[in-house]
């Protein structure tokens, strides 16, 4: 579905991806860890077109469709393509009522019945944004911002949702239940690519990962077999 | 009015004073509205946007000797202003996207000197005659004071446009989408907001706005020129500011302070203190800003960086 192949990006001066490679199959969640700074949102930003690679190849194929060269699409035309972006540090939009934020994710969708079932489908999943719905979205509180995020990205309808670090700044309890909400969407068939610092949770959750390490791929493979490997027990979870 | 002053300070003369300034604050709060949304969604301070003022007036003036209709007029200038304000959005502004806040300020500098210029050239520097029907300026009694059909007109006719305005950008989809371009450019874009458009949106209905108030204060003061725009732009300008620059509630606010403060500075101070109403609006904005830096309304600009 998503295909990334010797991937080099450069944010301003420094040149953050050298040559990274990664796909992504129908269905899958797919973990991208790693420490600070290696790269992992750089990689994100650039499948959704904030961010032009230099070189490599860079192709996503939807479900019903023939490939698609996403270095050619602008990051407005990203969504249409069924790409939703969950980025880094929540971004909701402050001064939107809860509600506006959730609707604004289905900005390039006129099918207002459908529009309306979602609407109900994610108040489902994250009950409390239906009790906060006329409030304006910086008045929630962090773990809260983050269900809206997510919500928001989901009211687009996506083939693949690139998830950005869900963990960041939240309680251990609401990282729990950010995650239990991510494996109903996984048992829905939702495809997603996962960045995250957690590695614990996120391998829990994944079915592949990838390693990722100043700006290269330093291990991939299924998420248990990552999760058993030495250097990434003592670096990325901790367990000596 | 020195019959008035003679009289004192008696209080059908206040009342006489409140309802100029809320003729003047309405144009301020017209211009600042348009100023508040170019700044909020593209962070473009818009020396030009006074400018807007003048086409709007002459174009007024053009329809007018054309024997147009007034309701067709009004519709006229508002597309009048509003094409000019995409005009100036695609050719000046656009192809500075990005670059430092400073570049667009010094541009929209150059774009006001040169529509003046152009003004200067196509139609002259002299004066000329804005003539409003008359029964537009007679004077009508209220009893407790006086006013005139012009100035009811402009009064009602902004809180009107307010009222549209308002409900544009927070009921439909477009107006949300504003919001959104004006709150955070990277996330409009991943929700398929094209911001080229948005932008454009906003430029459109802040300029035809300021080209009503243009048509308005032609008819207030009776003459316009190809120079009219700069003060009433600059005014705007420090009432945007005042209400908290990018908020077009504040801007609102900000204006119909302004004018108020204006007409009361120069109508219930000694007449000696008249030349000095420049001052005053700018002195009032230094004071706002030292205790209010972000303006009446503004939100703290970090965070919305």
């Amino acid at each position: 579905m998503l295909d990334l192949a010797d991937l080099h990006v450069d944010q301003g001066r420094t040149h953050v991806l050298k040559g990274i490679s990664l796909r992504v199959e129908r269905g899958e969640v797919v973990a991208l860890i790693g420490a600070n700074g290696a790269g992992k949102t750089t990689t994100l930003m650039t499948v959704s077109g904030l961010l032009r690679p230099r070189a490599g190849s860079l192709r996503y194929t939807p479900p019903d469709g023939a490939a698609v060269d996403l270095k050619q699409v602008a990051a407005e035309d990203i969504v249409r393509l069924g790409i939703a972006h969950c980025p880094e540090g929540r971004q909701v939009l402050a001064s939107l009522s809860v509600r506006e934020n959730l609707l604004i994710g289905a900005y390039l969708r006129s099918d207002r019945p459908a529009i309306q079932r979602d609407l109900e489908w994610i108040h489902g999943l994250f009950p409390i944004l239906a009790e906060r719905a006329g409030l304006s979205a910086g008045n929630l509180s962090g773990g809260e911002q983050m269900m809206l995020a997510i919500g928001r990205a989901l009211m687009a309808r996506p083939q693949l949702l690139l998830l950005d670090e869900p963990s960041l700044g939240l309680a251990p309890q609401m990282v729990e239940s950010i995650f239990d909400i991510l494996g109903q969407l996984k048992a829905d068939g939702v495809t997603l690519l996962l960045v995250e610092q957690n590695a614990s949770m996120a391998l829990d959750l994944a079915d592949r990962a990838y390693l990722l390490e100043t700006g290269e791929i330093a291990l991939s493979g299924a998420a248990e077999q990552l999760a058993e490997d030495e250097t990434v027990k003592r670096s990325y979870l901790g367990i000596a | 009015m020195p019959a008035a002053r003679e009289r004192g300070l008696d209080a059908s003369y206040v009342a006489q004073q409140l309802i100029n300034g809320l003729t003047l604050g309405s144009m301020y709060a017209l211009i600042a509205i348009g100023f508040s949304m170019i700044y909020g969604i593209v962070r473009l301070i818009n020396f030009a946007h006074g400018d807007i003022v003048m086409i709007g007036a002459f174009g007024t003036v053009a329809l007018l000797a054309g024997g147009v209709p007034w309701p067709i007029i009004v519709l006229g200038v508002l597309a009048l202003g509003a094409l000019a304000g995409m005009t100036v959005e695609t050719f000046a502004f656009r192809p500075m996207r990005g670059s430092p806040q400073v570049t667009g300020f010094i541009a929209s500098l150059a774009v006001s000197i040169f529509i003046q210029n152009l003004g200067v050239l196509l139609l002259t520097s002299q004066p000329r005659n804005f003539s409003f029907p008359g029964v537009m300026l007679e004077r009508i009694d209220l009893g407790f004071a006086t006013t005139s059909l012009i100035d009811i007109t402009i009064i009602s006719a902004t809180l009107g446009l307010m009222g549209l305005l308002t409900l544009l950008v927070q009921k439909t989809k477009l107006g949300m989408a504003m919001r959104a371009t004006a709150e955070n450019l990277q996330v409009a874009r991943l929700m398929g907001i094209r911001i080229n458009r948005t932008i454009l949106a906003a430029f459109a209905l802040g300029s035809a706005m300021a080209a009503v108030a243009g048509l308005m204060w032609g008819g207030k003061y009776g003459q316009i020129d190809p120079q009219m725009g700069f003060v009433p732009g600059l005014k705007a300008f420090v009432a945007a500011v005042i209400g908290g620059v990018g908020s077009i509630f504040g801007a609102m606010l900000g204006g119909y302070l302004l004018g108020m403060g204006e007409i009361l500075f120069v109508g219930l101070l000694p007449q000696e203190y008249s030349s000095y109403r420049d001052a005053f609006v700018f002195g009032l904005l230094i004071v706002v800003l030292l205790v209010m830096p972000n303006g009446l309304l503004g939100k703290n600009q970090e965070t919305r960086a």
